[in-house]
């Protein structure tokens, strides 16, 4: 590639950046203007929502990070119990995953149930959850876990089960252990698609967060502080929520996207996509 | 060393291999050439204990193949899929010692021993994807070596690289053997199953049959230029070639 193509590649991409992040500013101005003409009280204007976002979460005192008392006492809280139930997805999706790819007995009894468990939409089983976890962070990190497993869980089954026969008979012919089997072939080699997975969960785990906060038993966290709020008509601090919950949203799929760019930096050169 | 006895196996109605006899004393570099879909590859799996024949046996050190024999390498021809592209070309080589209960600072120590008898001793610390198809397959060779096996198959292991490459990966094989490694090489390539051989044998078309059995009378230091042009380097090749062409000696 040439200097010049280089330059060019380099101003694209940084005009990219721009019209997204322009389009973006363009929208929120929009809506700045659109709510000042109609002066809906459903409808704050976004630079009162931003306002409101920095007095209830971000307005503390430096020595606490900014956070105010009710950032501490309901934002932290819901992303405690989202980290919670996303590691449990996490550690036991993988972990049976791995058994289930490599297993094909046991594939074959799991696999209907499996099936059949993942397409139950978790909201349903809140009856359940209720009767069977304690009312509160029990129930709330069991609803996250019901619907963040399956992408895991069924990813890195379907990983391990394709992982190349050569790499296995590498692994045959000098006699790895099974333990090295498992950590230094089949674990690696599933980890693409584990991420897959991972990027599903992450958004799933958000959802039933805040779903999980609407349920009865519930005491704080943002999905509380938006019901709470409806009820009183507390319009901005609403939106504060879902805004709050938009933003959540992003930058913990960001975090996960650097995480697997650093850790699946071998994927992407081995596909020849970025050496 | 190995004995191959009477071996003979099937994939579904598909005769692939019968009858095959072949003996392999210690130390010796015995070439496999026949034409394509011969079951080659069939019997080395069979020798690797990576499968089991439907008849007959094989016997490597004095004992049946049952599982993976001990003290075995293998290099496969296809070395992208083989070498693990989530480790560096070190730690792919060093992989097979951790079963041997080395400590860490030991097997790093063989795999840098190894790599520097391939002459990849700068590139330890890449990828295998950062390197050429040549360099892939002396990685695959090294991984092989520091294992130190006795018995080292080949299955066509310089059948995806370019002509030149293929060349020095075969006199990079000549300068590595010995030290009573006994090598099987499979190869589909007439002129590389008599360079690189100290016998021939010649399988025939499906269903797999040693068909012939050469010994290699050519000076152990070998050249690619001047052992191509000797007499009996000339006479082996056509005779091979025919063997492999006709099917029948």
């Amino acid at each position: 590639m040439s200097a010049g193509t280089g330059g060019r590649t380099v101003v694209r991409l940084g005009a990219g950046v721009l019209h997204r992040w322009l389009a973006l500013a363009v929208v929120v101005a929009a809506w700045e203007v659109g709510t000042r003409a109609a002066h809906s009280p459903f409808f704050p204007a976004p630079s009162r929502i931003t306002s409101r976002m920095y007095h209830l979460w971000f307005s503390g005192p430096a020595t606490r990070l900014f956070l105010t008392a009710d950032a501490t006492s309901n934002v932290v809280p819901s992303l405690l119990r989202m980290a919670t139930g996303l590691a449990v997805s996490l550690v036991a999706g993988v972990g049976l995953g791995l058994v289930l790819g490599r297993s094909e007995r046991v594939f074959a009894y799991v696999d209907p149930a499996f099936q059949f468990a993942r397409v139950i939409p978790p909201p349903t089983l809140v009856p359940v959850f209720i009767v069977v976890f304690k009312l509160g962070t029990q129930m709330q990190i069991a609803a996250i876990i019901f619907s963040a497993i399956w992408p895991i869980l069924l990813n890195t089954t379907d990983g391990a089960r394709s992982v190349d026969r050569l790499q296995m008979e590498t692994a045959r012919v000098y006699k790895l252990s099974a333990a090295d089997r498992v950590l230094k072939i089949i674990f690696p080699a599933t980890l693409p698609k584990i991420f897959a997975g991972l990027r599903l969960s992450l958004s799933l785990s958000l959802i039933l967060m805040v779903f999980s906060e609407l349920l009865p038993g519930t005491a704080n966290g943002i999905g509380f502080e938006l019901t709470d709020a409806q009820s009183r008509s507390d319009l901005p601090t609403v939106w504060a929520a879902i805004v709050l919950l938009g933003i959540l949203g992003y930058v913990l799929n960001a975090i996960l996207l650097a995480v697997e760019r650093r850790v699946l930096a071998w994927h992407r050169g081995s596909r020849g996509t970025d050496a | 060393m190995l004995s191959i006895r009477e071996v003979g196996h099937s994939y579904a109605g598909h005769v692939a291999l019968r009858d095959v006899n072949l003996e392999v004393a210690r130390g010796e570099l015995v070439s496999i050439v026949g034409p394509s879909g011969c079951g080659k590859s069939t019997l080395l799996r069979c020798v690797a204990g990576l499968m089991r024949p439907g008849q007959g046996r094989v016997v490597v050190g004095g004992a049946e193949v049952s599982d993976v024999p001990d003290d075995l390498g293998v290099v496969f021809q296809d070395y992208s899929r083989s070498l693990l592209p989530w480790l560096n070309v070190r730690d792919n080589v060093a992989l097979p010692l951790r079963r041997r209960g080395a400590p860490k600072e030991e097997r790093r120590a063989a795999a840098a021993r190894a790599l520097d008898a391939v002459g990849l001793s700068a590139s330890a610390r890449r990828y295998p994807w950062q390197l050429s198809g040549g360099m892939q397959q002396r990685v695959s060779i090294a991984r092989a070596l520091a294992f130190r096996p006795s018995l080292l198959l080949m299955d066509e292991p310089f059948g995806s690289v370019d002509a030149q490459t293929r060349e020095e990966l075969e006199d990079l094989l000549l300068r590595i053997r010995g030290e009573g490694m006994t090598i099987l090489f499979v190869t589909h390539d007439i002129d590389e199953s008599v360079y690189v051989g100290d016998r021939v044998a010649v399988l025939s078309r499906a269903p797999g049959t040693v068909i012939a059995d050469l010994p290699v009378d050519l000076p152990v230091e070998r050249d690619q230029i001047t052992t191509r042009e000797l007499r009996e380097f000339v006479r082996l090749r056509a005779e091979v070639g025919r063997l492999v062409r006709d099917g029948a000696p």
